[in-house]
């Protein structure tokens, strides 16, 4: 298991182990973790899983593919180190994860 | 009850009911929750039962939308195989098949639509197929398979969705439409003609402006039978021909309907205690000045999220531009807005190459509505240029050299 930090626009966090294999939106799903809509699953269709991957953690993450690159361009409020939370697939070296999610989804 | 610790009874556990729950906890709902649903599982995503599920890359577990275990973390009742037979509006409570009394404070239907039936002879034949639950599809996933024919019956997102999942799976596909193109409901022209070419080169066969007149068989169908007298033999036939809302346990209820039951920007019906959501109601759009009711995931979300926020005392969100996505082969088809008011399409990119999008502008170059294939970038500016009702230059638009993020700059 690996452990994620999920930290609101208002700084509330929300510390869970998440599976390895499943992404880092399902994680927060899973948990009812307020922040992350994710309206198409995991489809890479909507992104309404945005999130603010910490800067410690931004080299180990690895940065979006050229389809999550366009979807975030246009998301609000988009940073160097936005990525869409369906396409990062949680792994044995995430564990420690500190995501922060942004004021809106939409 | 006062402020947030009423029971709260949910009427339906699909999309909209499972998330309504997840996000009344979320928003501080300290009182009961109880989720009454008519299937034997926990609320589960539809979406990929056309695609995934059929393609056997789906499980029940992967299918949920929140594991098993959640619904006892987040002290979620769940009641599911029950069916609600009425709702006594007067004294509170819904009333099950089985005479049980289900009191609520507040309650919140989202019992979803089901397929409209096609009235001709013989759909009750074995494997003809609706497609709503994963029931349905398992059905369907059982009946296709190499060298079986399967004729499906509407040439709408279900249909084509399915047609796609059938020829990965090696089965012959043959779609019946009843209009002269593809979606003609859903999608502009250039997009059901370039669906149409897409499925046409992976083997789909099309019977485009046929109407079907019977589906024949003895036990199971082994063919359908078209009004110009000509019979497609097949194996199975999936009837896709839209959905109608469930909207009936509302009528009885006295709830204004109007093709689904009628509710405000917050989801309210015209009982104070009640609200609507998902599929089954027709809700305000205030982007296009319309009622509507749409079928969508996003949609449920929206309004299950509207629901939530009202019962919780929370602002109420802000509106989004609806939204829709289909996956058919390697093709991402997203589409934002609605084909509202529309005068002209402007097509940016190139069909032959499978990426390209249509915009939907009214006559004052607003962006009504974008349906983006494999295009993310237009699908999204899109969305966002419908949300600012920005006047677009639509020789801007067209120019593959313009960058999106230029264009929506204006």
């Amino acid at each position: 298991m690996a452990k994620i930090t999920y930290v609101e626009f208002n700084g509330t966090e929300h510390t869970v182990e998440v599976k390895p294999g499943l992404s880092v939106m399902e994680g927060a799903i899973r948990n009812n973790i307020p922040g992350i809509d994710a309206d198409c699953g995991g489809a890479c269709a909507c992104a309404t899983c945005h999130v603010f991957v910490d800067p410690a953690w931004t080299e180990k993450v690895g940065g979006p593919s050229a389809m999550e690159e366009s979807m975030l361009d246009f998301a609000d409020g988009v940073q160097p180190n936005s990525r869409l939370s369906c396409q990062i697939k949680v792994r044995d070296e995430l564990d420690g994860l500190i995501v922060k999610t942004p004021e809106n989804q939409h | 009850m006062s402020g947030t610790d009423g029971r709260v009874v949910i009427v339906g556990a699909g999309h909209a009911g499972g998330t309504a729950a997840a996000f009344l906890r979320q928003f501080g709902w300290t009182g009961e929750i109880v989720l009454i649903g008519d299937e034997p599982l926990i609320p589960y995503h539809r979406p990929p039962l056309s695609k995934a599920w059929l393609k056997g890359e789906a499980d029940e577990e992967s299918l949920a939308l929140r594991p098993a275990d959640f619904y006892g973390e987040q002290a979620l009742a769940l009641r599911l195989n029950e069916q609600v037979a009425r709702i006594d509006t007067a004294a509170h409570a819904v009333i099950l098949s089985h005479g049980e009394r289900v009191a609520y404070d507040r309650l919140i239907l989202a019992t979803g639509a089901r397929a409209r039936p096609l009235a001709v002879p013989g759909v009750g034949l074995q494997n003809v197929f609706s497609l709503r639950s994963a029931a349905d599809a398992e059905g369907i996933k059982r009946a296709l398979g190499i060298g079986r024919r399967i004729a499906i019956i509407g040439g709408g997102y279900i249909g084509l969705e399915v047609a796609a999942s059938a020829r990965a799976l090696g089965a012959e596909v043959t779609v019946i439409e009843r209009e002269a193109r593809l979606l003609a409901r859903v999608a502009s022209e250039p997009l059901s003609r370039f669906f149409e070419a897409y499925h046409r080169a992976r083997g789909v066969r099309f019977e485009l402006g046929a109407q079907v007149a019977a589906l024949d068989g003895t036990g199971a169908v082994e063919a359908v039978h078209l009004s110009d007298g000509r019979a497609l033999a097949c194996d199975a036939a999936l009837i896709g021909v839209g959905a109608l809302p469930n909207e009936e346990l509302a009528r009885e209820a006295g709830l204004t309907c109007e093709n689904g039951v009628v509710v405000d920007e917050a989801a309210r019906t015209s009982d104070p205690h009640i609200y609507a959501i998902g599929d089954m109601s027709c809700r305000p759009i205030a982007l296009y000045g319309r009622r509507h009711r749409l079928e969508s995931v996003p949609n449920a979300i929206e309004q299950a999220r509207q629901a939530a926020s009202d019962l919780c005392g929370k602002p109420a969100p802000a509106p989004e531009v609806p939204w829709f996505w289909s996956d058919q082969y390697d093709l991402k088809l997203q589409i934002a807005g609605l084909a509202f008011d529309v005068d002209r399409l402007v097509l940016r990119g190139d069909l032959d190459e499978a990426r390209f999008a249509v915009f939907h502008l009214d006559a004052r170059n607003h962006v009504q509505a974008v349906e983006a294939v494999n295009a993310p970038a237009e699908f999204m500016a899109g969305r966002q240029l419908i949300q600012q009702r920005k006047q677009v230059a639509p020789e801007k638009l067209r120019d593959m050299s313009v960058s999106m993020k230029a264009v929506a700059a204006g």
